[in-house]
């Protein structure tokens, strides 16, 4: 089915909003970097005092139009309206002095500032700050009072968690009086508790009165809290909707412009012989903390093994001693009964030679050369094996070129250009880059850290499937996620991480989202030792 | 006399031999023009901007106010003329790295190799000296001041003596730096602008998305750094000496930058690191030719490297890590 973006579902009304209660009205706006029309022709009205939701995959240019409500950018055409008077935005500052609040994806706060000096930054009154500071910590312990969002102002800022930064980022838009607040990709880098926690402040925002736009390609979280919903494509904008006239699936058929299968369709994993098997693995950081403890678990070829856990139980030193790039304390790993080297000495790059692929959880720093072609990532790593070079060790940078125009075509990566930096691709891309150098080498043994972080519906499809097609070819795959759904939806078995020991496994098809959240949270752990 | 006093008198002897007021004096006049390129490049690395022409600035400023003195008999006009050429470069650096986005390190170098060129070329050409300006004297110098009470206070015993023998009796410029010293600090730590400063120099997109100019506080901080750097020339060549000679600056702009890191971009900290470079050549010049007991005679070109040896100890990161500013050394942009 082909789905034009101008096109509603059949029986969800377009909203209609009244002018006089019109928060935010912008018409026709549209933007290009060079050759690419990020926004083109785009017509969006939101109502005061609601939430709305604009979803879209990456590079859809969602970010790009809200950088142009906070006069981030400047558009090419179009206008804006705020509360029915026409605006001029040239640069942030006006975009505050509208009422316009934002918190970005990547938080712009400066580290090593104490909260309170990152939310006055900019909004000081006077030349010397003493006053300001007193006057603005009154203010300010006022609005964390409203909103529930109490916060050390004296903190150092970089020393909070994301989710006390994402506050303080609200606490600084509320402090210039913003009525209508953007917020950028929110959840992204939330625990499932902070998100919630998330929901909670900005329903009691809009009970306030305030307006809210949020961006997000989680369509859960679009149905739990928007109003109204609007889906961008390719840089251009749906009517919006009722959420509740709409339900996921519907919006990610219309954010790809084509059916999504968001329940993967697998057949039941026939597993064969044991591939790894970690006994008694432990590790401990510089600080001294233990950080994986007496770890013992198998995978055999033809399953996936999902490790689920909240971010930091462990998961990044399980998968990267397995992966040759951090020593482990003590324990033994067995490849296929014969022992990986788990000490400083081991190399990744002789775990790629005896069949272990590796899909890093960080694709920026572990997986890409970022400035670095695309011809060139699709093989490093693998750049010393025969297939790659020619005679008296030189590169076969030819048959290199050849291999990446193929690989681009079959895992669909666009744009089609191999001699494009790695880092000019959206993150779904990205991925696919990094997928298509790992699988392609049909790897044994699979180690995958959140293949789909940050990626869009379309790529996790593609990603998704990939994986359970390299189990249904005899691989045996570890999956990392912090997913719940990606875990149950792949794996054939599943352990929980929780504090850097296995609180509990399970058959994915015996559980639930429910049974392994208490898991992950450390709750009933007596029902876990028994299941 | 009994044995303990003698050994406290050679403790004493021990100690007057580091500590005297003759080393002390020529520690304050030779950190001077340190501590003014120090504090000059403080603002502009915590603005973001890497300042490695401070060297080549201190040269141009120092040759702008001895010639001008000379040619004017005025030290003060001449003292306008350096900083004048100082902020020049300085804006000029930061046309290179604010607007255009340039690569700083090559611009900052840039400025060293012109102010060597410049200097010595129009040196030449204008006075016929080798190079030299001629020597300032009367109204075209500044001359030495005395402080208040410099005498009667001079009687209590060490304090005063330090007053009267040390602090006493320089030019102007060096009480002006001293100044510069808490006067920096209240502006980095105090003020509306300071909090702006180092938050432009930490996380650039933070100070662009609350509303304030990048460049523009990029441009104010240089414009403040190219005043400091240009008082420090101007001391160089009309105040510690009575006229402009090649090269005179001597990698004193290196040795702030030394100095700045080893202040880990803090202004009291600045202080105290740019006394330890003025002490180390005010030690090498004093005791150049000295019979040191046991080791004799030392070299006196090692004793003149002491300073640059210590400074590539600094550089070198013994001591402790120094972390800088985020943003130093790249360029904004807002499409990213």
């Amino acid at each position: 089915m082909s789905v034009s973006i101008d096109l509603q579902q059949p029986g969800t009304p377009a909203v209609d909003i009244p002018e006089s209660s019109r928060m935010i009205e912008l018409r026709d706006i549209s933007k290009s970097f060079g050759p690419v029309k990020a926004n083109s022709g785009i017509d969006l009205i939101v109502e005061r005092g609601k939430i709305h939701g604009i979803v879209g995959e990456n590079g859809a240019g969602k970010s790009t139009l809200m950088s142009i409500l906070y006069g981030f950018y400047s558009a090419d055409r179009g206008s804006i309206e705020i509360n029915g008077k026409k605006k001029n935005i040239k640069n942030p500052q006006d975009a505050i002095a509208a009422g316009i609040g934002m918190v970005h994806q990547h938080f712009m706060l400066v580290a090593p500032f104490s909260v309170l000096d990152n939310i006055i930054l900019g909004e000081e009154k006077n030349f010397i700050l003493k006053k300001t500071r007193e006057n603005a910590r009154a203010k300010i312990n006022a609005l964390a009072e409203e909103y529930e969002m109490q916060v050390d102002l004296d903190a150092i800022t970089g020393e909070l968690s994301v989710g006390l930064q994402q506050r303080v980022e609200i606490l600084k838009a509320l402090y210039r009086e913003a009525d209508l607040l953007i917020l950028d990709e929110p959840t992204g880098v939330l625990t499932p508790s902070e998100a919630d926690h998330l929901f909670r402040i900005l329903d009691m925002l809009r009970e306030q009165g305030k307006t809210i736009i949020i961006i997000t390609h989680k369509l859960r979280e679009i149905m739990a809290i928007t109003d109204t919903v609007s889906i961008m494509r390719r840089g251009k904008m749906s009517p919006s909707i009722w959420t509740k006239d709409t339900n996921p699936k519907d919006l990610a058929t219309l954010m790809v412009g084509r059916d999504v299968v968001l329940k993967v369709e697998k057949k039941k994993a026939k597993p064969e012989g044991e591939v790894l098997r970690v006994e008694n693995l432990n590790v401990t950081n510089a600080l001294g903390v233990q950080k994986l403890k007496n770890l013992s678990f198998t995978i055999r070829a033809g399953e996936v093994l999902g490790v689920a856990g909240v971010a930091g139980n462990g998961q990044t030193e399980l998968l990267e001693i397995l992966a040759g790039m951090m020593p482990a304390g003590s324990g033994q790993v067995l490849y296929f009964d014969e022992p990986l080297d788990i000490s400083k000495r081991a190399k990744p790059d002789q775990r790629r030679k005896r069949g272990i692929g590796h899909i890093p959880e960080d694709r920026h720093r572990r997986g890409l050369v970022k400035p670095f072609k695309t011809w060139e990532n699709t093989a490093f790593g693998y750049h010393n094996f025969p297939r790659y070079s020619k005679k008296y060790g030189f590169a076969d940078q030819k048959f290199m070129r050849e291999d990446a125009t193929d690989k681009m075509e079959r895992f669909d990566i666009r744009p089609r250009n191999i001699n494009l930096p790695a880092a000019n691709f959206s993150g779904g891309n990205q991925q696919k880059i990094v997928c298509a150098r790992e699988i392609d080498q049909a790897p044994k043994l699979i180690l995958i850290g959140q293949p789909t972080r940050g990626v869009d519906i379309g790529a996790i499809e593609f990603i998704h499937k990939e994986i359970i097609r390299m189990r249904d070819e005899g691989a045996a795959v570890l999956l990392i996620s912090v997913e719940l759904d990606e875990i149950l939806s792949l794996s054939d078995r599943v352990i929980v991480l929780l504090d850097g020991a296995i609180v509990g496994e399970r058959e994915a098809d015996k559980t639930n989202v429910n049974d392994l959240g208490l898991l992950m949270a450390g709750i009933e752990e007596k029902e876990a030792s028994n299941g | 006399m009994d044995k303990q006093a003698e050994g406290e008198n050679g403790m004493i002897d021990f100690l007057y031999f580091f500590i005297n007021p003759a080393l002390l004096k020529s520690t304050l006049v030779l950190s001077t023009p340190i501590l003014f390129a120090c504090l000059a490049g403080l603002f502009s690395e915590r603005a973001g901007i890497v300042d490695i022409g401070l060297e080549g600035k201190l040269l141009l400023a120092a040759f702008g106010s001895a010639a001008f003195a000379a040619y004017t008999g005025n030290a003060w006009l001449g003292m306008f003329m350096g900083v004048f050429v100082s902020i020049l470069f300085s804006m000029l650096h930061g046309f290179s790295a604010i607007t255009l986005h340039g690569n700083q390190l090559i611009s900052g170098v840039a400025v060293n190799f012109l102010a060597v060129g410049l200097t010595g070329f129009l040196g030449k050409a204008w006075f016929h000296q080798g190079g030299n300006t001629p020597a300032l004297s009367g109204n075209s110098r500044f001359t030495a001041i005395d402080l208040p009470f410099a005498e009667s206070i001079g009687k209590i015993p060490f304090i005063g003596a330090f007053y009267e023998d040390v602090l006493s009796g320089n030019a102007i410029w060096v009480y002006v730096a001293l100044l510069c010293v808490p006067l920096t600090a209240f502006i980095v730590y105090k003020t509306r602008f300071g909090l702006r400063l180092l938050a432009v120099g930490e996380e650039p997109s933070a100070v662009d998305t609350a509303g304030i100019s990048v460049p523009k506080l990029r441009y104010k901080a240089l414009l403040i750094s190219g005043i400091l750097v240009g008082l420090g020339g101007v001391y160089l060549s009309n105040g510690m000496l009575a006229g402009f000679g090649p090269k005179m600056s001597a990698e004193r702009g290196y040795m702030a930058l030394a100095a700045l890191i080893f202040a880990k971009w803090r202004p009291w900290q600045s202080l105290w690191s740019c006394m330890l470079f003025g002490y180390f050549a005010a030690f090498a010049i004093r005791y150049g030719s000295y019979d040191f007991p046991v080791i004799g005679r030392v070299p006196s070109q090692f004793m003149d490297a002491l300073p640059y040896i210590l400074t590539i100890i600094v550089l070198g990161g013994f001591i402790g890590k120094a972390i800088a500013p985020k943003a130093v050394g790249e360029p904004y942009s807002k499409e990213h």
